[in-house]
């Protein structure tokens, strides 16, 4: 304990040290390492407790507590340990049979990927008419989807849980899907892209011959390609993360998604910490890898639509 | 330019828009308005029972300390988390642009992991004495391992606040970076020339020309502060997400237990309301602000 502490101060002590010093030299300089290191410090706090999940899930109900991050290699033999794999791919029996962590995976995989894809589609196609088009209602439509944004999701939760039973939906991956088909901030978000394209270009495709279909497949949807990849993240993050609306219309324990699942786990496993957070340690890698690959068009796709008003 | 074409292309692109919004958006919205004069049992029965539900509303405490709580944390989100997202896109921002893209990276990074999965992964790391949050207040300001951070009424609030700084700093810092981008050098440039401090070139020449950004911000994070409910269900899973003392207990964690579990989905719609009007006037009442701070 004191000793952490020591290190601690030695280490602040020697911070201050070196911000004097170099006070001395160029103020400049030592601004731009003190802006560093605080920048540094934030990201470090910042990423622990990625650091401490990844340790986490591999380390024993006794090491999880007894080390913060990884155990010394030396220990690793009986503090390192696959069991929270295991024990969470182990079959859960329910009234149909075990059921596996792979298939909530599965399901989430199928309501997070075709909701996006299906928004994808439908928001790029509004966006599109709402930027280049001229017609009657367009005002009041636009005036129509920014307002509707504002209105809460929790408050459309109880009639859309209604209409979901009504039309025998519910319990089902559909009745998750469905009503989430298309988003008016997707919409937005493609307007805004769609209104940098050139009118020039378009009417030239349309005196060579060209559809107006095909001007949207062939001329406009290649040039928004980054705010569809940008897009294309933000829908996929949100509904593979998304809880309340699942967590309300599916019931049966085959047809969970990975968040509504992780949830009930909690109350389970409240003694093995290690199982749940071995889940939720596996739901984090589908969004990273998609992230990696689209990142860059991600920034600047999310942040146009705001910082051009 | 715009493009005159005269046809039916228009609609047909948005008539998927349309169509969905027609009947999972309209018809849902225009039945919360009568759902909210219902008392029901779950979605197959109900009652008229006119403005009881908000008579209900106005003389529960339970609402009353939810609606109190939330609001609470709405105002700690903007006066803590956009100065923090803010002040760290200062602080990025004069760096060269790959070592400013691998930090954006780093702070972003919480916001991939979603809501339900922070409350579960904090729910772990504010454990008493063994938890990195515990043990890390406690090796940095000798305080805090035996911190119940989670059951203790006084301290729920401030971990759900910790939990979602993890998450939003970030996510905010992005906008505010990508609109400090934008911001015009020279006028920057000329304050200072003309003996501007740095505080006063930000108060009055960089926040300035970047208020849209800042509106924006604000009006979104204030939306998604009064819809708080995923990071205190989770962190808070062993009482419903009420926590000790309801100290945790947010508008829709109250709309999702006396709704959905309870069965009363007219309450439900009536609560969902509040909050709907309680966002719609505060967006518009800052809608105007930053208009009036244009002139």
């Amino acid at each position: 304990m004191s000793f952490r502490l020591h290190v601690l101060h030695y280490v602040l002590l020697g911070l201050a040290a070196v911000y004097v010093a170099l006070r001395f030299v160029d103020r400049g300089q030592s601004r731009r390492y003190a802006r560093w290191t605080i920048v540094a410090i934030g990201a470090l706090l910042v990423l622990s407790p990625f650091a401490w999940l990844v340790a986490g899930v591999f380390k024993t109900r006794e090491a999880l507590n007894e080390y913060v991050f990884f155990p010394p290699l030396s220990k690793w033999s009986e503090t390192m340990t696959l069991d929270n794999f295991r024990e969470l791919f182990e079959g859960r029996p329910s009234i149909r049979g075990p059921v596996y962590f792979w298939e909530y995976f599965l399901n989430s995989t199928v309501v997070a990927t075709v909701i996006t894809t299906v928004q994808i589609l439908f928001c790029s196609m509004g966006g599109y008419a709402l930027a280049k088009y001229e017609f009657r209602g367009k005002v009041a439509l636009t005036l129509f989807m920014l307002g509707s944004m504002m209105i809460p999701s929790a408050l459309l939760l109880a009639p859309l849980y209604k209409m979901i039973v009504d039309l025998g939906l519910v319990d089902s991956l559909a009745g998750v899907i469905v009503p989430l088909m298309v988003s008016a901030y997707g919409i937005f978000l493609f307007r805004q892209a769609c209104i940098t394209v050139p009118g020039e270009m378009l009417d030239a495709a349309r005196l060579d011959g060209c559809s107006e279909l095909g001007i949207y497949f062939r001329v406009v949807m290649p040039l928004v390609r980054p705010m569809a990849a940008a897009f294309c993240l933000v829908a996929f993050l949100a509904n593979w993360n998304a809880f309340f609306a699942p967590n309300i219309f599916l019931h049966s324990d085959d047809k969970l998604t990975v968040p509504v699942v992780l949830n009930l786990l909690l109350g389970v496993y409240r003694q093995k910490q290690g199982v749940f957070l071995a889940g939720t340690a596996l739901a984090m890698i589908p969004p990273a890898v998609l992230f990696f690959f689209l990142q860059r068009e991600f920034i600047s796709g999310l942040t146009s639509g705001a910082v051009k008003g | 330019m715009k493009v005159r074409h005269k046809g039916p292309a228009p609609y047909l692109f948005l008539a998927p828009y349309l169509l969905l919004t027609a009947v999972f958006f309209i018809v849902p919205f225009v039945n919360a308005i009568t759902l909210a004069f219902y008392e029901t049992n779950g979605p197959r029965s109900r009652a008229f029972v006119g403005l009881d539900n908000f008579r209900f509303l106005l003389h529960d405490t339970n609402f009353h300390t939810a609606l109190i709580n939330t609001t609470l944390f709405a105002l700690v989100s903007v006066l803590v988390q956009l100065p923090l997202a803010m002040g760290l896109a200062l602080l990025l921002n004069s760096g060269g642009s790959r070592i400013r893209g691998v930090f954006r990276l780093m702070f972003y990074s919480p916001n991939l992991v979603g809501q339900v999965l922070v409350g579960i992964l904090f729910s772990v790391l504010f454990t008493p004495r063994y938890g990195l949050i515990t043990r890390g207040t406690d090796a940095l300001l000798r305080w805090g391992i035996e911190a119940r951070w989670l059951t203790d009424p006084p301290l729920i609030m401030p971990a759900i606040v910790l939990s979602s700084l993890w998450l939003w700093v970030g996510f905010n810092m992005i906008y505010f970076l990508a609109a400090l981008q934008t911001v015009d050098k020279s006028l920057e440039e000329a304050a200072r020339i003309d003996g501007a401090s740095p505080w006063q070139v930000f108060w009055h020449v960089t926040l300035p020309s970047m208020r849209h950004v800042v509106v924006f911000v604000v009006i979104m994070s204030v939306i998604g502060s009064y819809q708080l409910f995923e990071l205190p269900i989770t962190l808070l899973s062993e009482s419903n997400g009420f926590g000790a003392k309801n100290a945790g207990l947010t508008l829709i964690t109250y709309l999702n237990y006396y709704g959905f579990r309870s069965g009363d989905l007219g309450l439900g719609s009536a609560v969902g309301w509040v909050v709907a009007v309680i966002i719609f006037t505060i967006s518009l009442i800052q809608i105007r602000v930053g208009k009036l701070a244009e002139d």
